[in-house]
């Protein structure tokens, strides 16, 4: 996708064409290449790299830009000291849990506020959109006090997975999302299905969800990734070593630990959320500049 | 874009207000109505029930903290204690300097420079599927990945430091960077910086994609420069966007955490790097002191609503 628009923009395609102007476009896109994956891409390099290297090599100075003698040994330590796999098991089985959560509960509300027009289906809409303006610090402590004496029915959630996949269900930039896809399905066709006998559920199941897919998968991978990239909630409501995520452990034993062993468990930690990046990026993409805000 | 209207600015002028005795009707059949649409309420409760445990109640609840204190299991009503004792720490003033310190540098530096990255961007036309997934790539490490690698590698404080070792090549005095009390800030911003900038400039790149071409067509012909034409057509036709990214900045840079924790270990040489949020989490869940920190929480909420209420009237005005 070389050239994917052909509208002009700041400077015109014209003037990019000409001698002088096509030197300086090709000298700024060599400057830009280079630098961007100097900047990006280089500390990630110096990360997979460092972590191969030993104590001693990592303290030399000036720094080697490879390896000398790498040492695949802290990648093990890693894993193995830190228990990862477990930690890995622990945070990819939370994430899973909120991409099944928020896809239910959050799909059916969205549903509801758009087709179904339920009783104060605005106001409900409205406080729900205001806890984006609430900053998440300053909930904290009170969600916290919450988790551990759940109203009504007084449950310790301390510990329980369900610590992290509720509150992630109140997520008003997902409903919102959602609402905003379901609103672009056209009435007819619901109708139509009503027509032919077809119960609320039944048109979600067989019309809404089929046509949503490409939104459900944004929401998913943005359920996925706010968990593998939270760090003081599951520290709260996670505190004991089996149940704790992998930000959480790697923070926990950093103190005790090898420098290069801590950069090896980051690293290792990194890997999921990168390659699922790498594998959707397109999706979500798209679903940043649709969905219009918050990453 | 959608969420730049506030939800019910949409709603029709002019409407007539229903008659009360409507409204007396609509009241009492509103029992029947949820019977009628079964369906549709029972899909909401899941959700409802969530927003209600988990961020509704927890709002009043911090509130109701913020005027209590709980000793041995009792709670009693102190009014204004929590706050005057919060506000009374020497620590409280130095957290609101550093997190103003620190909001207002990454204005600067995660504010500007994804506006001119996504300008710069949009010019280009190859490698942009490349430079685009670079620019987001860091959005997807974990932040304690990310803050390890720039505690360890990049802030080391020795000439083996990543920068430090960039500066020794480049003949420029070296820099004790998270151990410098002058430096701490400046590091934290850089950091958080590079692990947050590919988000505003997605969006960015998306409102720049909407500027019609005539606009600098016309303008060029009008014989404006480049830097004039970024000037008098890119940021008035952003300017919606640039406003509410700024408004989001703020928020989000004002809670500033992990950094501190993570690159500083908490407050940082001589409390450099202390921030609200940290101490929050200080009083929270270290000096078991939660209903001071409920306050602190409150005394945030305060100071970002005033924030918003500029924004608002400052976005209102320009339409």
């Amino acid at each position: 996708m070389a050239v994917d628009s052909t509208t002009r923009t700041l400077i015109s395609p014209a003037q990019l064409r000409r001698g002088r102007g096509r030197v300086l476009y090709w000298a700024v896109l060599a400057v830009v290449v280079a630098a961007f994956t100097l900047v990006f891409l280089g500390p990630l390099y110096w990360m997979v790299t460092g972590a191969l290297k030993s104590g001693q090599e990592i303290a030399q100075t000036p720094p080697s830009l490879f390896p000398r003698d790498p040492q695949p040994q802290n990648y093990v330590d890693a894993w193995n000291n830190l228990a990862l796999a477990k930690l890995l098991f622990n945070t990819f089985y939370y994430a899973m849990g909120a991409v099944l959560f928020q896809l239910v509960f959050d799909t059916a509300a969205a549903y509801a506020l758009s087709k179904l027009r339920p009783v104060l289906g605005g106001l409900i809409l409205g406080m729900m959109l205001a806890t984006l303006m609430i900053p998440a610090m300053v909930l904290i402590v009170p969600q916290y006090v919450t988790v551990l004496d759940l109203p009504i029915v007084h449950v310790n959630l301390l510990d329980s997975p369900f610590a992290i996949w509720l509150p992630l269900v109140a997520n008003a930039f997902n409903i919102f999302l959602l609402k905003r896809f379901f609103d672009s399905i056209p009435e007819d066709l619901m109708s139509a299905a009503v027509m032919d006998g077809a119960s609320p559920l039944r048109t979600l199941w067989s019309i809404v969800l089929p046509m949503s897919r490409p939104i459900l998968g944004v929401v998913a991978i943005f359920a996925v990734t706010a968990v593998w990239k939270d760090f003081l909630w599951p520290k709260l409501v996670m505190p004991s070593p089996e149940t704790r995520t992998v930000s959480v452990g790697i923070y926990t034993f950093a103190g005790g630990t090898p420098m290069n062993v801590v950069i090896a468990a980051s690293v290792i930690a990194a890997v999921p959320t990168v390659v699922l990046f790498l594998i959707f990026q397109r999706n979500i993409m798209s679903g940043l500049t649709t969905g219009g805000l918050k990453g | 874009m959608a969420l730049t209207t506030a939800p019910g600015a949409t709603r029709r002028p002019g409407r007539p207000a229903p008659p009360p005795r409507q409204i007396a009707a609509r009241r009492a059949g509103l029992g029947r109505k949820v019977r009628d649409n079964l369906t549709g309420h029972t899909f909401l409760i899941g959700a409802v029930a969530c927003f209600a445990v988990f961020s509704w109640y927890p709002m009043v609840r911090g509130v109701v903290m913020s005027f209590q204190r709980t000793r041995r299991g009792e709670t009693t009503w102190v009014g204004w204690d929590n706050y005057a004792r919060i506000v009374a720490d020497p620590s409280f003033w130095t957290a609101w300097k550093n997190t103003f310190v620190f909001t207002g540098l990454a204005l600067v530096l995660g504010y500007a420079v994804p506006f001119f990255v996504a300008i710069l961007l949009n010019e280009l036309r190859h490698a942009k599927g490349y430079l685009r997934v670079l620019v987001y790539l860091p959005v997807m490490l974990p932040p304690a990945s990310a803050l390890f690698l720039f505690k360890f590698y990049a802030y080391d404080p020795s000439e083996a430091g990543l920068f430090n070792a960039v500066l020794t090549a480049l003949g420029l005095p070296t820099s004790e960077w998270m151990q410098s009390p002058t430096m701490t800030m400046p590091a934290m911003v850089l950091a958080s910086t590079w692990m947050n900038m590919g988000g505003a400039v997605l969006i960015y790149l998306a409102a720049l994609q909407n500027i019609p071409g005539e606009l600098y067509e016309a303008a060029e012909i009008d014989g404006a420069g480049v830097w004039r034409r970024i000037v008098h057509v890119t940021i008035p036709q952003t300017r919606l966007i640039l406003a509410l990214l700024a408004m989001l900045q703020i928020v989000a840079t004002m809670q500033v955490f992990t950094e501190p924790l993570i690159l500083a270990n908490g407050a940082g040489t001589q409390d450099s790097a202390t921030s609200v949020a940290y101490l929050i989490y200080q009083h929270g869940f270290f000096q078991n002191d939660l209903n001071g920190a409920a306050a602190l929480g409150v005394i945030m909420l305060v100071v970002l609503a005033g924030f918003s209420a500029v924004y608002v009237r400052l976005t209102a005005r320009q339409d």
